[in-house]
């Protein structure tokens, strides 16, 4: 099968410093893949990288369509989702706002608005929720907004990183369990960044692991999980 | 009694062009956190704009709309072409640019129409009508327009896809890119909604006040005063405090001769309503910085 993603030879630099050195990986539509390694190994580069967010070389392909150095905007309409670190909410603007910002690309209406609804059903709390300003809703209901203005630009692939920081483990379980539908139901394949390795491991189907902005191994999850020495190694569990 | 209503009448109506330039700042500073210095020049050459459609035979409701657009496209020309490279410039490399924009209009609008003073014939017919004792046509007519231009732009903002996109874009950039909105181009836009905002405000004002390339110098002022007094983050309360401060600068006028009448006693009058301006500036940025309907901005470090 051809890879949704390839990312070929990744170095990033903010300003002089570089964060990734030589990173490579490949997504296979319709899966989970998770970025797992320790503080400041680069996954959260990685992810900034594939939306143009970093300076980069090297070479990164989303349905064999080469899309290192464009805009971030025109990134994100080839139907990339992207959940950035710190939730990235339209404090100001309320709950709907939030939601309809998101899918101001969209030519298609009506299937936005059908997206509104899948959205609603996957957390019916931002629904009752949807006319408050969306600054003063609770971390974990800002990561599901998060998700949810993701999931309102119709994306191929969704970008998530550490969905779960800083959440009560009840609402991470409850967030990964919708992040696992919208994976099979909406058909979104999914990159993970996750500090949270053990959690990551369970949701996704493959895994790489980064160590100060390089690739150390990579594999199906099921076998990083089971690797004790890798798992002790690079994953503190 | 009468002379109040009539103070206060007036201060709205010159309030309602403090209003239109406060609410154009604001739509800069929002999305970029600077305060445009030329937007007073930008509104005069509009005006300027106007004299010359008028000149050459075109009805003034014909050449406000026609203007407004140019001077829509002049903002965005000068977002794109002179601030773009800027993006990430320090602020003060910013201030010098619009420095130089306000002096490089200043001098244009004097070398194009010359320096002696030019009258625009207001547009708005002589009626009589209840209370035409307290305020003129023209200036009854300068409140309607903005309030009408305001009421456009809020449900422009408001309920518009394209509005929501600028407030998100204004808001949160960052995260506004990752909705697929292009930002730079709703900067531009905001620069050409400020420029084409000041354009009505400079043909609305300049029949009251004669047009010349200082015409709006001090007019600025009270347009800066008007948007520190409202919160300089907040359009709302900028176009709140044009009002504000359009009725304050007469009322303290009105008292202080008021007060020279009665105890013979010069304190304040007609000649320092500038300086009225300025002590409001200067009030609300040591007593509330972030102005009546501001939001404090928190940064976390």
């Amino acid at each position: 099968m051809a890879a949704l993603l390839e990312a070929h030879g990744l170095k990033a630099f903010y300003g002089q410093t570089q964060a990734l050195h030589d990173v490579s990986f490949s997504l296979q539509p319709g899966g989970i893949t998770t970025l797992l390694g320790a503080n400041g190994a680069g996954k959260t580069t990685t992810l900034r990288c594939i939306c143009g967010m970093v300076r980069t070389e090297g070479s990164i392909k989303l349905d064999g369509q080469p899309i290192a150095g464009k805009a971030t905007e025109d990134i994100i309409r080839l139907g990339v989702g992207h959940v950035p670190e710190g939730r990235g909410t339209f404090t100001n603007l309320s709950v709907g706002e939030n939601l309809r910002v998101a899918a101001y690309t969209r030519k298609d209406k009506v299937a936005a608005e059908r997206d509104l609804g899948m959205v609603f059903e996957y957390f019916p709390i931002l629904k009752a929720r949807v006319h408050q300003q969306a600054g003063t809703l609770s971390g974990g209901e800002q990561q599901m907004l998060a998700i949810s203005r993701a999931l309102m630009l119709s994306p191929r692939l969704m970008l998530l990183d550490e969905p779960s920081f800083g959440l009560a483990p009840l609402i991470v379980q409850e967030i990964f369990r919708i992040m696992r539908r919208i994976n099979s139901e909406a058909k979104v394949s999914m990159l993970l960044v996750e500090q949270n390795a053990a959690l990551a491991l369970e949701l996704a189907d493959h895994a790489y692991v980064l160590e100060t902005g390089r690739v150390v191994m990579s594999g199906k999850a099921a076998d990083v999980k089971n690797n004790e020495a890798i798992r002790k190694s690079y994953l503190g569990y | 009694m009468e002379q109040l209503i009539q103070q206060v009448a007036s201060g709205l109506a010159n309030g309602a062009i403090y209003a239109c330039l406060a609410l154009a700042l604001v739509m800069i500073f929002v999305s970029t956190d600077h305060i445009n210095f030329a937007q007073g020049e930008l509104a005069m050459f509009s005006a300027y704009l106007v004299w010359q459609a008028l000149e050459w035979g075109m009805s003034f409701w014909l050449a406000l709309p026609v203007v407004a657009l140019f001077s829509f496209l002049i903002g965005v020309g000068i977002e794109r072409v002179i601030l773009r490279p800027l993006h990430h410039a320090p602020v003060l490399s910013v201030v010098v640019v619009f420095i130089g924009l306000l002096a490089i209009f200043h001098s244009l609008a004097g070398a194009i129409w010359g320096h002696t003073i030019k009258a625009i014939p207001s547009p708005f017919p002589h009626f009589t009508f209840v209370g035409s004792g307290y305020i003129g046509p023209h200036q009854i007519g300068m409140i309607l327009v903005t309030v009408m231009l305001l009421v456009a732009l809020f449900a422009f903002f408001r309920f518009t896809p394209l509005g929501l996109a600028m407030r998100a874009a204004a808001q949160n950039p960052a995260s506004a890119r990752l909705a697929g909105i292009r930002v730079d181009w709703m900067l531009a836009l905001g620069w050409g909604l400020a420029a084409a905002i000041g354009a009505v405000a400079g043909s609305l004002v300049a029949p009251a006040v004669y047009l010349e390339p200082n015409m709006m110098a001090s007019i600025l002022l009270y347009g800066f005063a008007g948007a520190l007094v409202g919160g300089i983050s907040s359009p709302g309360g900028a176009v709140a405090g044009g009002f504000i401060v359009g009725v304050l600068e007469n009322l303290i006028a009105y008292l202080g001769n008021l007060f020279e009448k009665t105890t013979g006693v010069y304190v304040i009058g007609n000649g320092e309503k500038l300086t009225v301006a300025l002590i409001i500036v200067i009030t609300v940025l040591t007593l509330k910085p972030s102005g009546l309907f501001g939001q404090v901005s928190v940064k976390r470090v």
